[in-house]
């Protein structure tokens, strides 16, 4: 494992980050992972239990699509897309992962003593 | 689009899952492929690169079965997952589903008995060859008031030969004939019918032939035996056709045998001989002895037969002035058949129906009350991944098992039921025999069974598809069912109002046949002995031995030891159609054809009034005086007295027929007391008596007033007739009570079933509103503590649990109260003297429903009243 934050621990978040990734353009499984591990400089790294279900329900909800195609190697590969309705999907749960980073940014900076004088704070 | 891509890979999940598996495998393998490339580029060895590439991958069977499941493959599979669950789940909490099995069984059950009842009476065709366009064709008897009265022959043929709307006619009428020379003297049931008997009815012969017209009219000594008459006495030989029996004294030539099955009129007729008779009886208008049957042609409806055989009316008047009064009238034999019988059968349709109704509301109780429970564990299920779709689908799946498991019980239920039902049932309930579990009764048990599954299992669905997950987590699985409190609510008022439905019809039917029992015949039947003898051959040819026969009789009856009284009479009740006759009194002109009016006619021994307790208003009994050669003497009943003579009956003349006819006059030398000869339901009519010594029958009722149990005087009775003629056969040997109960039966019948229906569904509302009221205790134990705590006293917790429960008792009552008088009308053909809106069965329903809430509410409330509150606040 290439670092200590596991894809499981943010779970629904993998839905979030795969959509991302393939706003970039159609890709399959195995690009997909090594993408986000990338894209995260290495702190994500996806395992394979998790990936492939996700996608299976995300074509499901019909969020992504795909094809069969060939892939840079020359082998036989199933490439997902990203459809309108993910699109739509992805912009929502940006906007409230941003939300809810952001509150929890806030708190963290402010927030010392926080449990200790809980009625002073109102 | 997104649903064709959904049913797309549900089908291609469905028709090959191996298909599916094998793309996902496919795409595991490449992805495999591609990071061993990069662990390999990365510097491990070939070998190791491609181990660490499959560990990574992991266990690739299970990646293939979850994709599969995720790409909806598993929706059949799912079903089976569902079922798996729940049978799991019932398994579990066998209580609930013992409660639950149990009430659906009971509730398919009664439906799937009365069900059957109605499929074999109401549903099934007649067995007879184009039996919907049979019509009984009556005569309407205007002067007798009867609309079904019979015809003579000259009648019968003017309307088989002038009718333009019928295919056939034929004419039958019902007799029993005394078969001798095969065993004991037996009697049997059979018919006199015309030879077109069998064509309109479509039957042939399983043996030999029928009748022809040829022999029909020629009085031809043949007949044709029933299949089970031929079984029962001949042993079901073939070599029977061509032999000779004796019918009553007269060697008659067996030639044809019916297929079993065949009965007409009756189920038990069990031979038809030509219509023979009399001489004089074909020609004769005022011999009114014949039933007429027709085959509509194709597309020609009642009315319009109708109206064509009262043109032929018209004519016959005509021609025959005399016939004035007579009339006809045509009815669907198959209406004929069920009429009677179809209200009562619809009403217990229908009360077993809200049975079932009653029954799948409280199950749906049940399950809201178990899926209530079962908030978190949903919850739990919604937050890891399960759609509200699925657990909808699990809900519905557990409630069908139920329903099936109910079903198949209630079918079994049912079934045995029906037996009983069908061995209890009156003989004369008509088609008793076409009754029985088919195809159209199963498939009915079986939609009824899934119906109800549905019924009960949307509203625990439901209230779960509202449930929010979150908030059931939250509120520690208490509070999240308040949403489904009212509509259990609404679930207890409506099967207090159908149960109250139910009650109110059945203390309706109640009333009925107790006033119907309390009605006084006018005649004491009990501690009687009744058997009819009929004389037969040459030697009762002439009345004096006829009349010598029944007074020996009488007089060695006496001697019996153990016999108070004995007498003869014609018929102690009287069928529909009795025998009856005009009559012109003395010093008065003759009636006008249109006034008219016959009166039925019997003979008796002297002793009749006595044995029967009879009492005579006015003059004398018959008695020894009266013999053959005596001036001749009538008495009459009351109501013909009053009409006739309100001057006063006794020692006024009157004769049969007209004043022109040769026939005697009659003095009147008393009056009896009305009696209800035709049953409980008809009114009394006219009636006249004769002497038996002035008026022999060949076939008799005779009577034994006995001082212990009727029935031990059976072998007695037997050995009177036969010292006093060994040919003679006994037919319907039995107490008088007997007789006079089988007028009751059916009513009584119906009235047990609609009470026994009535009584299930009070006893399961009960049931639903101790259920709804004890969960609400249960759900309130801490709101009830901090009552305690704050003060409340046990009255008043009482009054707190009281209160909700008897509002909801109350408006039920009153909605059911209302329907009842709603669907009053529909009851009105089955009631006797109660009107339906009858207040003192309203009042004594809506108290005894009333009663047995508060019964089904007291447990409940004494627990409400033992909450111990810090108990309650620690643990609520």
């Amino acid at each position: 494992m290439a670092a200590g934050t596991n894809a499981d621990q943010l779970h629904g978040t993998l839905d979030m980050l795969v959509l991302k990734v393939l706003q970039a353009g159609p890709q399959h499984g195995y690009g997909i992972a090594v993408r986000l591990q990338a894209l995260s400089a290495d702190v994500l790294s996806v395992e394979e239990g998790s990936l492939y279900p996700a996608l299976y329900r995300m074509a499901q909800r019909g969020w992504i699509g795909s094809t069969w195609g060939v892939s840079e190697n020359n082998r036989r590969a199933r490439f997902y897309r990203l459809t309108p309705a993910g699109r739509r999907q992805l912009s929502a749960e940006t906007e409230s992962w941003r939300r809810l980073t952001g509150a929890v940014a806030r708190v963290l900076e402010t927030g010392s003593g926080l449990g200790s004088r809980p009625r002073d704070r109102r | 689009m997104r649903i064709l891509r959904l049913i797309a890979d549900r089908w291609r999940a469905l028709v090959g899952r191996e298909r599916v598996t094998g793309e996902i495998a496919d795409e595991l393998a490449h992805h495999e492929a591609l990071l061993a490339e990069t662990l390999e580029r990365g510097g491990l060895s070939p070998d190791a690169a491609r181990a660490e590439a499959r560990r990574r991958v992991g266990n690739r069977a299970l990646l293939q079965d979850r994709g599969y499941d995720v790409r909806g493959g598993g929706a059949a599979e799912a079903l089976l997952q569902d079922l798996r669950y729940g049978l799991r789940g019932l398994r579990k909490q066998p209580l609930y589903t013992l409660v639950a099995v149990a009430t659906l069984a009971l509730g398919i059950g009664a439906n799937t008995a009365i069900f059957s009842v109605a499929s074999g009476v109401l549903l099934r065709p007649l067995p007879y060859a184009n039996g919907d366009r049979l019509s009984m064709v009556w005569m309407d008897n205007r002067r007798i008031d009867l609309a079904r009265d019979w015809h003579s022959y000259p009648a019968y043929e003017d309307y088989r030969t002038g009718n333009t709307t019928f295919e056939d006619m034929a004419a039958f009428n019902r007799r029993s004939w005394t078969i001798t020379g095969q065993g004991e003297p037996t009697r049997i049931r059979g018919a006199h019918a015309t030879a077109s008997l069998f064509p309109v009815l479509g039957a042939t012969a399983e043996i030999g032939r029928v009748f022809t017209r040829e022999e029909d009219e020629g009085g031809a000594a043949v007949m044709v035996l029933s299949h089970g008459l031929w079984q029962r006495m001949f042993g079901g030989r073939p070599d029977v056709i061509g032999r000779t029996v004796t019918l009553s004294a007269r060697p008659t030539e067996v030639i044809g045998v019916m297929p079993a099955g065949f009965a007409f009129p009756t189920p038990d007729t069990d031979l038809w001989v030509p219509t023979s008779v009399a001489p004089g009886a074909r020609t004769n208008r005022g011999a009114i002895w014949l039933q007429v049957i027709g085959l509509r042609k194709p597309g020609v409806g009642v009315a319009q037969a109708q109206a064509d055989l009262e043109r032929v009316n018209r004519a016959i008047l005509e021609a025959n002035p005399n016939q004035q009064g007579y009339g006809v009238f045509v009815t669907s034999y198959y209406d004929e058949v069920v009429g009677p019988v179809r209200p009562a059968i619809l009403a217990l349709l229908g009360a077993v129906g809200l049975v079932l109704l009653i029954a799948c509301t409280n199950v749906a109780n049940l399950a809201m009350t178990r899926a209530a429970t079962r908030d978190r564990e949903f919850a739990l299920r919604a937050a890891i991944g399960a759609g509200r779709g699925r657990l909808v689908r699990q809900l519905l799946t557990e409630s069908v098992l139920l329903a099936v498991a109910g079903g198949v019980t209630g079918l079994a239920l049912g079934a045995a039921g029906l037996q009983l039902l069908v061995a209890v049932a009156p003989p004369d309930l008509p088609r008793l025999a076409a009754i029985g579990i088919d195809g159209r009764v199963f498939a009915f048990t079986a939609l009824l069974a899934l119906a109800t599954g549905l019924v009960f299992g949307v509203a625990p669905a439901w209230q779960t598809a509202r449930t929010d997950p979150g908030a059931a987590l939250k509120e520690g699985g208490r509070g999240a069912s308040a949403g489904g409190r009212g509509f259990r609510r609404a679930l207890v008022v409506a099967e207090v109002a159908l149960a109250v439905m139910l009650l109110v019809g059945a203390g309706l039917m109640v009333r009925s046949l107790v006033r119907m029992q309390q009605v006084d015949l006018g005649l004491d039947t009990t501690g009687v002995l009744s058997a009819r003898v009929a004389l037969l051959g040459d030697r009762y040819q002439d009345e004096a031995p006829r009349v010598d026969f029944f007074a020996r009789f009488v007089d060695r009856a006496r001697a019996v030891p153990g016999v108070e009284a004995a007498a003869a009479v014609g018929s102690v009740f009287l069928s529909a159609t009795p025998n009856s006759t005009n009559f012109a009194i003395e010093g008065r002109p003759d009636f006008a054809p249109d006034e008219a009016i016959e009166v039925p006619v019997d003979s008796l021994t002297p002793g009749y009034f006595d044995l029967m307790r009879v009492p005579l208003r006015e003059g004398r009994a018959f008695d020894t005086r009266d013999t053959a050669t005596s001036e001749p003497v009538a008495i009459v009943n009351a109501s013909m007295a009053r009409r006739f003579w309100p001057e006063g009956a006794l020692g006024r003349r009157f004769k049969f027929g007209r004043l022109a006819s040769g026939t005697p006059w009659m003095t009147i030398v008393g009056v009896a007391a009305d009696t209800r000869r035709t049953g409980y339901e008809a009114a009394v009519r006219p009636e006249v008596y004769l002497p038996q010594s002035q008026g022999a029958e060949y076939s008799m009722q005779v009577l034994l007033r006995t001082t212990g149990d009727p029935a031990a005087m059976a072998p007695a009775l037997r050995s009177l007739v036969r010292d006093l003629d060994p040919s003679v056969a006994l037919q319907d040997l039995r107490p008088l009570d007997e007789e006079r109960d089988a007028m009751l039966a059916q009513r009584r019948l119906n009235t047990r079933l609609f009470a026994l229906f009535a009584v299930v569904a009070a006893a399961l509302a009960a049931i639903g509103i101790y259920g709804v009221i004890a969960h609400g205790v249960a759900q309130r134990t801490r709101e009830l503590g901090v009552r305690v705590a704050l003060g409340a006293t046990g009255r008043s917790l009482l009054g707190l649990v009281l209160r909700e429960a008897l509002g909801l008792v109350g408006i039920g009552l009153v909605l059911g109260l209302g329907g009842a008088l709603a669907a009053g009308g529909a009851m009105r053909r089955l009631l006797y003297e109660v009107e339906p809106a009858d207040p003192a069965t309203l009042v004594a329903i809506a108290l005894l429903t009333l009663a047995v809430a508060a019964l089904a509410v007291a447990a409940p409330a004494i627990r409400a009243l033992r909450v111990d509150p810090l108990h309650a606040l620690r643990d609520g």
